[in-house]
């Protein structure tokens, strides 16, 4: 089993092997593939992500991640039901999101549900918290977006107290007040999960990244290098301000978006109709342009890999890439052999190159539960495993303290 | 680029124009050359190095769409938007279309940074084809730019069909207004002396420096 508690060599074994990691993410959209005219209903969408995800796992892939969304064309509403069934039919995958709303979720929930998922998971997950950038949704859920940024910042700091602290008394602006709330399950071996920040825009967000020391994501699929390079500088010197180590020693990830074939050409001719047709680009600047501008590479595996390898060169080593692949109406046997080409071709190559251009003290992928125990463990900061336990059973001391 | 040869006393600066013409020649190309002359002349005379750099809209036709649809300027397109909010000042000028300035003058300046022309001096024109649309350019064109909290300059510029034929002619119209020239004028006096009063255009704020700190954003309102 994954948990590491009794265990001190785990951390060793784990880091011999350890590199960056490379996952597929998911925004779970419905779109009518422009080839066939085919629609799937959205069990069709949420069962081929299941799909998706089973094989990602299967493949060699180390992390997949679903989106949230509350609204159409997207299926994707309740993340850790989905998890927690891949928890269950998956080995080795990593599973987080991409992202989960920490301004119209209730910070509470989030608590306990993540917790829940580590619990099941046995630790193999992560998670990514990001603000949702769609107006509509937030009155459905009782807030304001022009609130995002407090309703991040709030939400979170609670969510982290819900985590850390056995018993909580707390008020803030946007929720009821708590009096000796205890959040359920508490978090796996005493260690809350690692979370990853993401914003495109917001150097705030970068900012809480920093701050708490959490990982920074920053989703560049639709966004120029030099802006991405600009974020992740920022978010690094942050972290380095904020007394977590070096600035090359933050955690980032970057997204990204391909399509291979063993040709380049044949990439081209068959993904030229999901491109011209996608939601967000669809219509708008050729698959030419789109691809000189943005992290969309379409193409062979080895200019996938050519491309991809050289964005170290831009943001420093990061710990995680993922891609997007499962979208635009692309059919599922299609996104199959792509996760097939990624996996087999391209990845096992990143990470040679990863591994060559990492310096030895950067960290080599985002840390993992086990990771977390053992650094929790030498700090003597784990915390309670279970209500009113209250004391760490490896240091004795109370949670409250250990922080 | 026009001016003359650069020395350290004469303080430098430069003028955007951004002009939406189709046309090829474009009448509002025309009035736009015609407001960068007068503007570049006054502020030689008040003792400035003067740079002109001509953003010409319909080169970023596509460009522009592309832009609204992805959220992100690429290319020539980009590097003209830096030269746009980087300049002293701006003379903007957009045909009339349908009673206002045209779609694809809209369709730039909405891709633009909400805040990229803040305090930017900037001279309106507009053409059309008769005198009845003048107003245009108090009605439209000028509330756009104070959304935008640009320094607008008082006189703007319409040039209709007919100005066109007297343009030579400094003397008063048959109608009583003053000639295309003289408006010219005193639109190119009026932005030169705003450009002139203020220092060198500082490069707006880096939005990584003004980023608060973690502890005033927790404790924050």
């Amino acid at each position: 089993m994954n948990s590491a508690s009794g265990d001190p060599l785990r951390s060793t074994t784990i880091e011999e092997h350890s590199i960056m990691q490379f996952g597929i993410f998911s925004v779970s959209d419905v779109t009518t593939d422009p080839t066939t005219g085919h629609t799937p209903d959205d069990t069709e969408r949420v069962r081929a992500m299941l799909t998706i995800a089973k094989h990602a796992d299967e493949a060699g892939l180390d992390v997949f991640a679903t989106g949230e969304h509350h609204n159409p064309p997207f299926v994707a509403s309740s993340p850790t039901t989905m998890l927690g069934y891949l928890a269950g039919v998956t080995k080795d995958i990593t599973l987080s999101t991409a992202t989960t709303l920490i301004t119209t979720n209730d910070p509470v929930r989030i608590a306990e549900e993540y917790a829940m998922l580590q619990v099941i998971s046995n630790g193999r997950m992560d998670l990514m918290m990001g603000r949702g950038n769609t107006g509509p949704v937030y009155p459905w859920f009782g807030q304001d977006i022009r609130q995002g940024i407090p309703l991040a910042i709030e939400n979170y700091a609670l969510v982290r107290r819900l985590w850390t602290e056995d018993v909580v008394d707390w008020e803030g602006k946007f929720r009821t007040p708590l009096q000796g709330f205890t959040a359920t399950p508490r978090p796996l071996d005493g260690v809350p999960p690692f979370v990853w920040h993401g914003s495109i825009r917001s150097p705030e967000i970068a900012e809480q990244a920093a701050y708490y020391g959490d990982g920074f994501l920053h989703n560049n699929i639709f966004w120029p290098m030099s802006h991405t390079k600009q974020m992740v500088q920022f978010y690094r010197q942050r972290f380095e301000h904020y007394g977590h180590g070096r600035a090359d020693q933050a955690i980032v990830g970057l997204g990204g978006q391909v399509f291979m074939r063993k040709n380049s050409q044949d990439a081209i001719t068959e993904f030229r109709p999901y491109f011209d047709n996608a939601p967000v680009y669809g219509h708008g600047p050729t698959m030419e342009d789109f691809t000189r501008d943005t992290p969309l590479t379409v193409g062979s595996p080895q200019e996938v890999i050519d491309r991809y390898g050289s964005f170290i060169d831009d943001v420093g080593y990061y710990q995680r890439q993922m891609f997007l692949m499962d979208h635009a109406g692309l059919p599922l046997k299609t996104v199959l052999e792509q996760i097939d080409i990624l996996a087999s071709e391209v990845v096992p190559e990143l990470r040679k190159i990863a591994d060559a251009k990492r310096p030895e003290d950067v960290p080599a992928n985002p840390p993992t539960h086990a990771e977390r125990v053992a650094a929790a463990q030498a700090k003597g900061a784990a915390g309670a495993t279970h209500v009113g336990d209250g004391g760490d059973e490896f240091t004795g001391k109370l949670a409250e303290e250990a922080l | 680029m026009t001016g003359i040869v650069p020395t350290e006393d004469r303080p430098r600066r430069t003028i955007a124009v951004v002009h939406a013409g189709l046309g090829q020649p474009s009448s509002t190309r025309l009035l736009a050359d015609r407001l960068a002359d007068a503007t570049a002349r006054e502020l030689k005379a008040l003792g400035h190095d003067v740079t002109v750099e001509v953003v010409e809209l319909r080169d970023h036709g596509h460009a522009i769409i592309d832009a609204m649809l992805t959220g992100f300027p690429t290319g020539d397109l980009a590097r003209d938007i830096e030269t746009i909010t980087q300049a002293d000042g701006i003379i903007a000028v957009s045909p009339l279309f349908t009673t206002t300035y045209s779609g694809l003058f809209k369709s730039f300046v909405d891709i633009l940074d909400k805040d990229a022309l803040t305090g930017m001096p900037v001279l309106l024109g507009a053409t059309g084809g008769t005198p009845r649309h003048s107003l245009a350019l108090e009605y439209s064109m000028r509330p756009l730019f104070t959304y935008l909290r640009a320094d607008v300059v008082t006189t703007s510029v319409f040039a209709a069909t007919d100005d066109w034929a007297q343009a030579g002619d400094r003397t008063r119209r048959d109608d009583g207004a003053s000639s295309l020239p003289e408006r010219i004028e005193r639109a190119g006096r009026s932005l030169a002396a705003t450009m002139a009063a203020r220092g060198e255009h500082t490069k707006r704020d880096d939005p990584f420096a003004s980023t608060p700190s973690f502890l005033d954003l927790l404790g924050g309102d």
